[in-house]
């Protein structure tokens, strides 16, 4: 049990690492294209490893099923927003 | 033990998205402010999960998914208002025969 403890920590620093990443990118990166690259990519992937390691915490199968349905949901819903709010930046910006 | 380590990663992403606010309060265009939005919605939706792990209490993913939900919302809401017509995608409005 003490390994599979370990495993959960090294999955929520991995998770924390990347949520931690989307923030430094937003943050530092020049242009609003390359801002919307870093969040909308980085931060689920850290929702990822963050809701494995709640699943294999609470080791419930159907509440495994549930959080990979947010993550689902999240990254739909990341995916989504990425391509629309590119495309309005580009318009205000003046592009084609 | 667990519980308190799931705690300690909640209140990282939460200073992680405190960070975000800088954004909404520099950000030069409209489109950077809703970002920063949407970084505070999927850090809302981490720290709810990582909560729910902590105290093991499923009604918590409910929030989450409330609140994941809430966030597509709020961008498509975004889209729908700085486009011209109101269509929701700025290259529907183009292919639109008046």
């Amino acid at each position: 049990m003490n390994a599979m403890e370990w495993f959960i920590a090294g999955l929520l620093a991995l998770g924390v690492f990347f949520y931690v990443a989307g923030t430094v990118g937003l943050l530092r990166f020049p242009d609003t294209h390359s801002r919307l690259h870093a969040l909308t990519k980085a931060d689920n992937l850290g929702l990822g490893f963050i809701a494995i390691a709640a699943g294999l915490h609470w080791g419930d199968g159907w509440i495994a099923g549930k959080l990979a349905l947010v993550w689902l949901l999240t990254l739909f819903a990341a995916g989504m927003a990425a391509q629309l709010v590119a495309r309005a930046a580009l318009k205000a910006e003046g592009g084609e | 033990m667990m519980a308190d380590l799931f705690m300690l990663a909640a209140l990282c992403v939460l200073i992680s998205v405190a960070g975000a606010l800088i954004r909404a309060w520099r950000g030069p265009g409209r489109a950077d402010r809703m970002m920063s939005a949407q970084l505070i919605g999927s850090g809302g939706v981490g720290i709810a999960v990582l909560i729910a792990a902590a105290r093991s209490e499923p009604a918590i993913l409910d929030v989450a998914l409330v609140l994941a939900l809430l966030a597509a919302f709020a961008a498509l809401a975004f889209v729908k208002t700085v486009t011209p017509k109101g269509a929701g995608d700025p290259e529907a409005d183009e292919a639109e025969t008046p």
